[in-house]
């Protein structure tokens, strides 16, 4: 067990607060990704990951926003833009997947998926129609 | 007292993103559609994000934040892309 050493004039309730953000951000994103590895269909493994997303992210965020703070004895918050970032591109990109996988097995015949909804707009298409 | 506790911490950070990146690797190389393969990339991204921020903690050099940053938007466009891919077939129509 190395020690830290340019963290040695950290105070220790700034140890524990940012040991336990850590010791939180890093067991959500391993239970997600556990749920990743076990769960049964793609639709339900697609849900996992967002633990680490979510909370893992923010957790880690903000030890490291701490630590840095208290070590540098001034606000030191551009980890934020992390989790900003991941917070605005996640659901981009998961529902990107879940319309591509869907459309995939629609086109496959899979009887796993609901059919396409009567009304519903192409899943290829991103944009709904006006007045739909 | 302070520095055995983040120490302690830091290290348990680290082995637990490690064993899931393991695990994100092992969902990726077992499959079984290409759409997993992609969502294991894409946590697999995330997930190394993550541990380069904590090795930016142990070390205490601000330039991993920045390596951390450039690699959640190469996951990010990586994913679109590929999903793109996995819907049309081609990613640049």
């Amino acid at each position: 067990m190395s020690t830290i050493e340019h963290a040695g004039d950290l105070p220790d309730w700034a140890a524990l607060l940012v040991s336990l953000f850590l010791v939180i951000g890093s067991g959500l994103t391993l239970i997600g990704t556990i749920g990743f590895l076990r769960l049964k269909t793609f639709y339900e493994r697609i849900h996992a990951p967002t633990l680490g997303t979510s909370w893992g992210t923010g957790g880690i965020v903000m030890a490291s926003m701490i630590f840095f703070t208290v070590l540098a004895t001034r606000p030191v918050v551009h980890e934020i833009l992390i989790g900003i970032f991941v917070t605005v591109t996640t659901p981009v990109t998961l529902m990107l997947l879940a319309r591509a996988a869907l459309h995939r097995d629609r086109a496959e015949g899979n009887p796993d998926v609901p059919p396409e909804a009567p009304g519903e707009p192409e899943a290829a298409e991103g944009q709904p129609a006006a007045g739909e | 007292m302070s520095q055995t506790i983040l120490a302690w911490s830091v290290t348990f950070a680290q082995i637990c993103l490690a064993l899931a990146m393991a695990l994100a690797a092992l969902r990726m190389s077992r499959g079984p559609r290409a759409q997993d393969r992609v969502l294991a990339l894409d946590t697999l991204y995330v997930n190394s994000m993550l541990l380069l921020m904590v090795f930016g903690m142990r070390t205490g050099k601000v330039i991993y934040f920045e390596a951390s940053l450039v690699i959640g938007m190469l996951g990010f466009v990586a994913t679109v892309a590929l999903a793109k891919f996995l819907m049309r077939g081609e990613v640049i129509e």
